[in-house]
């Protein structure tokens, strides 16, 4: 791997900020690569957690908020746990795409994983809760490449019972949207 | 609250996934049933919301924060300080926001403005083994009524009971014992095996089943390979990847495993002798005939 870096990348203050908004200084980190030999998604990663953190210490933003391995993080937090030097890699990956998010450079080759948590956190939004139905009906809508996949698992699940098609809402709906509108 | 009803009696946060109806209903279902034989007795607080789980945490930190704080909020309004969160997604969500707020002032006041109420630092959050460990081993072994026969469990902790263990503070992050313990209390025998903690992909089912299917082919092939014969989970996401996922893992890899995946809570509910049926035993892919068989001999 061969990535160019310039001086204004080396002055920016991408660590600084990552820092500011989550408490984690990647400047502990010395790359013993702990973090990558425990990951279980590495092998599906663009780049090594390691490498993630790399970038970030070396103010390559575009590298890091553009990779596909901060959306394939499972959020299992074997790096953090084992990480000799106690940065919160797992957390890290969260800010991260937090960050990417928000400027809109999330890389769309994981675009399945994105749209999945908007459909997640719309069926929060609306209801207060989780209705796995409508939620699994927005995710497929808005991802027609993956209707087919699974297909035999919906009608097993109606089948047990474990599907329902009514949404339960809470009372408090309101304060659930007080809560969205406050933190978009 | 008089002082004796604060001690036996537990808020009961289900989450989305395992109340009725949904995809993991048989640990709800099995979770109450059992609470209701040996305690401690559980009331579902008022009006709780969804954590939020990975979607929010993953793509939000203030959001995922502020929903899983209004449930603690809740449940201290209700008069609990205890709080059971069966499903380790939400207790892994809930009692790292608690920490969150607590640690950073700011973000607490902008969460307590949020969600219209004070911030509770007295609720503990507690995940479902540790209420068992906790409260009831003492009843398992009193009240326990069918011994198993030939069940060699493999005790499957997953990721978010565990980690991050300097906020979770339960067991040990590398080699957990607390499921193990519990197995050998209701009397099967629980195997050795390598992959107690090692991740099923979790929230990856819908987006990226690959993934899934690669992790949750070497968590079983690791328990058949110990010797288990019946894996046991505390986690509906555990549970739904392994569970719904062998016959596309057959498909992948060749190999057939058909290992029954039950939730510790439907173990403990046979050896109490509840009725399978009751504890959501017919709701599985997998059949769990076998696990049920095992329970046939009342105890001397």
């Amino acid at each position: 791997m061969k990535i160019k870096i310039t001086t204004k990348e080396l002055k920016s203050d991408f660590a600084k900020e990552v820092k500011e908004r989550s408490g984690i200084d990647v400047k502990k980190c010395y790359q013993c690569g702990k973090c990558t030999a425990g990951c279980p998604v590495a092998y599906e990663m663009d780049y090594m957690p390691n490498q993630i953190i790399r970038f970030v210490q070396l103010g390559l933003r575009h590298e890091a908020l553009t990779s596909r391995t901060i959306w394939l993080c499972a959020s299992c937090i074997t790096c953090s746990t084992r990480c000799p030097k106690e940065v919160k890699i797992a957390e890290l990956m969260d800010v991260l795409r937090e960050m990417a998010l928000e400027e809109g450079v999330a890389n769309p080759k994981e675009k399945n994983i994105t749209t999945f948590h908007k459909a997640f956190l719309n069926s929060v939004k609306k209801h207060g809760r989780i209705s796995e139905f409508w939620m699994l009906s927005e995710y497929k809508r808005k991802r027609p490449k993956t209707a087919l996949q699974d297909i035999e698992i919906g009608p097993q699940l109606m089948l047990k019972g474990k599907l329902s098609l009514t949404p339960h809402d809470i009372k408090g709906k309101k304060s659930i949207k007080r809560i969205f509108e406050k933190f978009k | 609250m008089t002082e004796e009803t604060k001690k036996t009696k537990i808020g009961y946060y289900p989450g989305c996934a395992i109340t009725k109806c949904s995809t993991s209903e048989e640990y709800g279902t099995s979770v109450l049933g059992v609470s209701r034989v040996i305690g401690p007795e559980l009331v579902e607080i008022g009006d709780w919301n969804c954590c939020g789980a990975s979607s929010a945490h993953a793509t939000n930190h203030k959001l995922s924060t502020a929903l899983s704080v209004r449930n603690i909020s809740l449940a201290e309004k209700d008069g609990y300080d205890e709080v059971l969160a069966p499903c380790p997604m939400c207790s892994q969500r809930l009692i790292i926001s608690q920490n969150d707020v607590h640690e950073d002032k700011k973000l607490r006041e902008e969460v307590e403005d949020a969600i219209e109420m004070p911030v509770s630092s007295n609720v503990k959050v507690s995940n479902y083994l540790e209420i068992i460990k906790n409260y009831s081993m003492d009843e398992i072994a009193e009240k326990r009524k069918k011994k198993p026969e030939g069940l060699k469990v493999a005790s499957y902790y997953g990721c978010l009971l565990l980690r991050p263990p300097k906020i979770l503070k339960f067991d040990d992050p590398e080699n957990p014992t607390t499921m193990d313990e519990i197995v050998a209390a209701i009397g099967a025998e629980a195997v050795d095996w390598e992959f107690k903690t090692n991740c099923c992909g979790g929230g990856f089912t819908l987006s990226r089943p690959n993934v899934v299917v690669k992790l949750t082919h070497d968590i079983l092939e690791g328990a058949a390979d110990a010797g288990a014969n019946v894996i046991a989970v505390a986690c509906p996401m555990c549970h739904a990847n392994l569970d719904m996922r062998q016959k596309n893992i057959e498909k992948e890899y060749g190999r057939r495993f058909n290992i029954p995946i039950v939730y510790i809570s439907e173990l403990i509910g046979l050896a109490l002798g509840l009725k399978p049926k009751d504890l959501g035993m017919d709701k599985h892919f997998i059949d769990t005939d076998f696990v049920v068989d095992a329970f046939s001999n009342i105890e001397e």
